[in-house]
């Protein structure tokens, strides 16, 4: 075999081994049987079984509402972070400034998790703010790491973006204000978009910190998917996993058609 | 405009959501289990650091954590390096849906990929049920709940953010250096171990990184995928804070982690600094 050919077997062996279990995921999905990944004839039983568990459907409703809270909270502040550092220039405690917003990214989700928990704890004691854990708690916990992953990501377009055009614009008497508004948030615009995206994502993916941080009022998908996995699979999450392809695959082919379609 | 009624808002955020917290976890380790709500007492004594350094068993975690880590980093190199080179040798047309093909297991849910392998692995699994089916096996084989099962886990959790560091290396590559060697009667298999290969080394050590450091706190996989001996440090964390509510000692134990891993975390941001 050619070392091209080894190279090429490993790259397929490798998308193999990611896809697979999913593949087969979302295929038993449809399988009538009551044990997961046994074929029992094709049926959409499960997924009937899933509509009617009211508990997961709060979860993910709960999710997706921390999650998009979550994930705009986090593009305003880590948006704001990553302008101040690519265009304040040197200002007092910069390197600290960096260096905090930095953290999250490098931190294990368990000292996260054990951090910010303490951190609520103490500020109910010491001020009576936030009263009690739940789902605001999560929130702010999912936005504190989301910064981390937009300031990343605005910071790399803002490096690119050219500063003369907003030079230019403040040259031609617009205030920086205006400079801000008509040259610099569209031309970061796509950053934006992608870190709200990623923010969102690591929210309705994340079991760790919010285990942590919530209450017993705030049982998101994570922490209920948690606990029914810890007894052993279902059919359901079968049901679960192949509605969440179907939804996040389909909305990738659309990105990727309509980036095809602006390139031509 | 003033810069310091931005930056205000900002510090704040920073120094509340980040900062306070590392500090209050300082404290915490520093404080005394009690019975209560919340568990503990301030004090400044040095209990639950002395607890780690007497029982081996918190060690112990430490250790098998970093082992953990080094295995699955180390397998997903071995694997994210020829896929990226593969990915990296298509057509530039097909790039982007290879990078899509890569991360999309990432968008589609870590705990369901986790439920995917128990589906799998366990007595009534898949795989048994097919070993069995092709007289293999009479009994089911025991998969699930090893240290396999946490590996298999770990890696392919893990594996696309290995690739993507290499991956862009391997794109950024200046095709000129390639051709030189090659004009200058170089083989492919010279021109990967003079050029490609030593240019692309700081981005493998990226990647070798990017896995190690999250993976040495990890918790989900191997609560739900390993044996119950595997005591790795996120899993002991985790009992003594839920379990045995001893708040100090849960945050004693972080703070040895990240002691642990300040050297990895200094090295990829330098890694970072120089790409």
């Amino acid at each position: 075999m050619k070392p091209g050919g080894v190279v090429r077997a490993v790259m397929l062996a490798g998308f193999l081994f990611l896809w697979l279990p999913i593949l087969l995921l979302v295929g038993f999905a449809f399988s009538a049987d009551r044990i997961p990944f046994q074929w029992g004839g094709f049926s959409l039983r499960w997924f009937g079984v899933l509509a009617a568990n009211e508990r997961l459907l709060e979860a993910v409703w709960l999710s997706l509402r921390i999650a998009a809270a979550s994930a705009t909270l986090a593009v305003l502040a880590g948006g704001g972070i990553a302008f101040a550092l690519a265009r304040f220039g040197p200002f007092r405690g910069r390197a600290l400034f960096g260096a905090l917003i930095g953290a999250p990214l490098v931190l294990p989700e368990v000292v996260i998790g054990l951090s910010l928990l303490l951190l609520f704890v103490a500020l109910e004691g010491v001020i009576g703010w936030p009263a009690g854990r739940g789902a605001f708690t999560i929130l702010l916990a999912h936005a504190s790491f989301g910064a981390a992953y937009v300031a990343v990501v605005v910071q790399a377009r803002l490096a690119e973006a050219e500063r003369s055009l907003e030079e230019a614009a403040m040259d031609l008497e617009a205030t920086p204000l205006v400079a801000f508004w008509t040259i610099t948030l569209p031309l970061i615009a796509p950053a934006l978009l992608a870190g709200w995206l990623l923010a969102f994502t690591l929210s309705l993916d994340d079991v760790v910190v919010a285990s942590f941080v919530s209450g017993p009022a705030g049982t998101t998908l994570p922490i209920a998917l948690f606990s029914m996995l810890r007894l052993g699979v279902t059919p359901e999450v079968n049901a679960l996993g192949a509605l969440v392809v179907l939804v996040v695959g389909s909305m990738l082919a659309l990105a990727l058609w309509l980036f095809g379609r602006g390139r031509a | 405009m003033p810069r310091g009624i931005l930056l205000a808002p900002l510090w704040t955020w920073l120094l509340l959501l980040v900062a306070a917290p590392l500090l209050i976890l300082v404290v915490m380790a520093l404080a005394t289990p009690a019975d209560g709500v919340p568990p503990f007492m301030l004090g400044w004594r040095f209990a639950a650091f002395a607890m780690l350094v007497e029982d081996f068993y918190y060690a112990d975690a430490l250790v098998a954590a970093l082992r953990l880590a080094a295995t699955t980093a180390g397998l997903c190199l071995l694997i994210a390096y020829p896929m990226a080179l593969g990915m990296a040798g298509v057509r530039p047309a097909w790039r982007l849906p290879m990078l899509a093909l890569l991360m999309l297991p990432f968008w589609t849910g870590f705990l369901l990929r986790i439920g995917a392998w128990i589906g799998l692995l366990r007595d009534e699994g898949l795989i048994n049920h097919l070993l069995r089916g092709l007289g293999i096996t009479d009994a089911p084989l025991a998969l699930l709940y090893t240290e396999g099962a946490m590996l298999v886990g770990m890696v392919h959790a893990y594996l696309p953010f290995a690739v993507l560091p290499i991956f862009t290396a391997l794109i950024r590559l200046d095709p000129a250096l390639l051709e030189a060697a090659a004009d200058l009667g170089a083989r492919p298999a010279r021109v990967f171990f003079s050029v490609t290969l030593p240019l692309t080394l700081p981005a493998a050590a990226a990647g070798f990184l990017l896995v190690f450091i999250p993976a040495a706190g990890e918790f989900v996989i191997p609560e739900l995928l390993g044996p119950p001996e595997a005591q790795v440090i996120g899993r002991v964390l985790w009992q003594e804070f839920f379990q045995n509510r001893d708040w100090p000692l849960a945050a004693a134990l972080a703070l040895a982690l990240l002691a642990l891993l300040i050297l990895p975390i200094r090295w990829f941001q330098r890694l970072g600094a120089g790409a």
